[in-house]
């Protein structure tokens, strides 16, 4: 069996803090920027363009129907292999880049859910007074539509620090990475448990901040 | 009514299609100025979604809706302009829930009609002390009452100061002990003056305020006329039995 869990903790905390500050980051700037993104994929499945609105379609379905593991490997291995000029960019970004691409369909989910959310009345009654249609999205519609969300989106977050445990396997340096680290150091079972142990406290934290979130928005209706 | 009326909204053989459903079958009505006109009719008669033609929230199937000497076009710029002149109010009030009474009001003059922030809320002060929710400035709409809704959202759209103000069921949603307060402020702004267009089932208030009412039923005018004519001597069958159904 050799060392504890305890002990293991003790001696390579750092690891693991490092690895936690790194799934945290991922996990921000995916969900940060896929909301971006996400927000276009809304506005375009939204359209009253045909054509538009099939692409954010097949957009969403592809990403969403497809395992974001299978994602990483071909944004990891194609990417560079089709834009040779890629080449010399850190394979992080590649990554990176699938879980962005990835929480875009998402979030553009959870947005256009927003979006829809808003009574049509509200929008009539914008257009009714003469409010131009970007006014009335961006000073009606949206801010109402993201209170709405942001739960949503807060659920989206924890669970993209989740999803980000697959890029460890491209040894970026997240939570889930620094089981790779110290297996090199034949430690192999402990990490697993204090690794799983702190994805549930962080989770378990941020369930709690997002409920408390829910229940202050909801104060205010 | 005198021989010289400058004719408001206009329209032209109006029709609206739902699908299958015809609701609008060809209406051909004028609306002048300072005239205070209301519809009545049963539901899906069609007299709400005319009303919403005349804005074009709803989009007729064919004919020609023509305010001030223009035909509205949704597909043109100019529709913004011209809906800013047309005032709507509507049956749940849709006043913006995240919005203070105040910015309720000033938000769209602001935005879309460049009026300064110092002057709009001025304008507001006004309108609200019209309207007896002076106080309530701050507030958000949460904490009013349907009836007080429903004033904001009558003098959120006087401050675009309209040349005409629509009214679709304006109290149907309303609870029994609001409803007076609210048809005194529209009674108040139709004697002001101020053309109106109403649809509504309070019965006794279309004849108090009507220069004319519209019997509308099967998506067409069955019966038009001043209100002591219409409610005293109808001459439609189906307006004659409409009125035996809802006069008590």
């Amino acid at each position: 069996m050799g060392k504890s869990i305890l002990e293991v903790f003790l001696e390579y905390w750092p690891i693991f803090l490092k690895g936690l500050i790194g799934t945290l980051r991922y996990a921000f700037i995916a969900v940060f920027l896929g909301s971006i993104l996400g927000a276009l994929v809304a506005f375009l499945h939204l359209s009253k363009n045909k054509l538009l609105s099939s692409i954010a379609k097949i957009y969403v379905n592809v990403l969403r129907g497809t395992p974001l593991l299978v994602q990483m490997y071909i944004a990891y291995y194609f990417i560079p292999m089709a834009i040779p000029i890629l080449n010399n960019v850190d394979v992080v970004y590649f990554v990176l880049l699938a879980l962005i691409l990835n929480s875009s369909a998402y979030v553009g989910e959870i947005i256009r859910g927003g979006i829809n959310s808003i009574e049509k009345g509200q929008i009539e009654a914008a257009r009714s007074l003469g409010m131009s249609n970007k006014n009335c999205m961006m000073k009606i519609v949206l801010p109402q539509a993201i209170k709405n969300i942001l739960p949503a989106l807060g659920n989206e977050y924890i669970a993209m620090i989740k999803e980000t445990s697959l890029a460890g396997t491209f040894m970026l340096y997240e939570l889930m990475y620094t089981r790779t680290l110290l297996a090199n150091k034949y430690l192999i079972w402990q990490p697993l448990f204090i690794i799983a142990g702190i994805y549930l406290i962080v989770t378990l934290v941020l369930s709690s901040l997002v409920s408390l979130l829910e229940k202050r928005l909801r104060v205010s209706e | 009514m005198s021989e010289n009326r400058i004719p408001l909204i206009e329209t032209r053989n109006l029709y609206k299609r739902f699908g299958e459903l015809n609701v609008l079958n060809g209406i051909s009505e004028t609306i002048y100025k300072g005239e205070v006109v209301t519809i009545i009719g049963p539901s899906g008669g069609g007299k709400s979604t005319f009303l919403r033609c005349l804005n074009l929230l709803e989009e007729p199937s064919s004919g020609e809706v023509i305010f001030e000497g223009n035909i509205l076009d949704v597909n043109s710029t100019d529709l913004n302009k011209h809906r800013q002149k047309i005032g709507m109010v509507f049956q749940q009030f849709n006043v913006f829930p995240h919005l203070t009474v105040m910015d309720n009001i000033t938000i769209t003059p602001i935005l879309e009609k460049k009026i300064n922030k110092v002057e709009a809320e001025k304008r507001a002060k006004e309108l609200l002390e019209m309207v007896g929710l002076e106080d309530k400035a701050l507030e958000y709409p949460n904490k009013l009452s349907g009836g007080q809704k429903q004033r904001l959202a009558i003098v959120r759209a006087l401050a675009m100061d309209p040349d005409v103000m629509l009214f679709d069921e304006p109290t149907s949603a309303l609870d029994p002990e609001m409803v007076k307060g609210v048809l005194e402020v529209i009674q108040a702004l139709a004697e002001s003056g101020m053309t109106c267009v109403i649809v509504t089932h309070e019965m006794g208030f279309a004849k108090k305020v009507s220069d004319r009412v519209l019997f509308i039923d099967e998506g067409i005018v069955k019966e038009s006329g001043n209100p002591i004519d219409f409610f005293e001597n109808p001459q439609n069958p189906r307006t004659k039995e409409f009125l035996a159904q809802v006069m008590y």
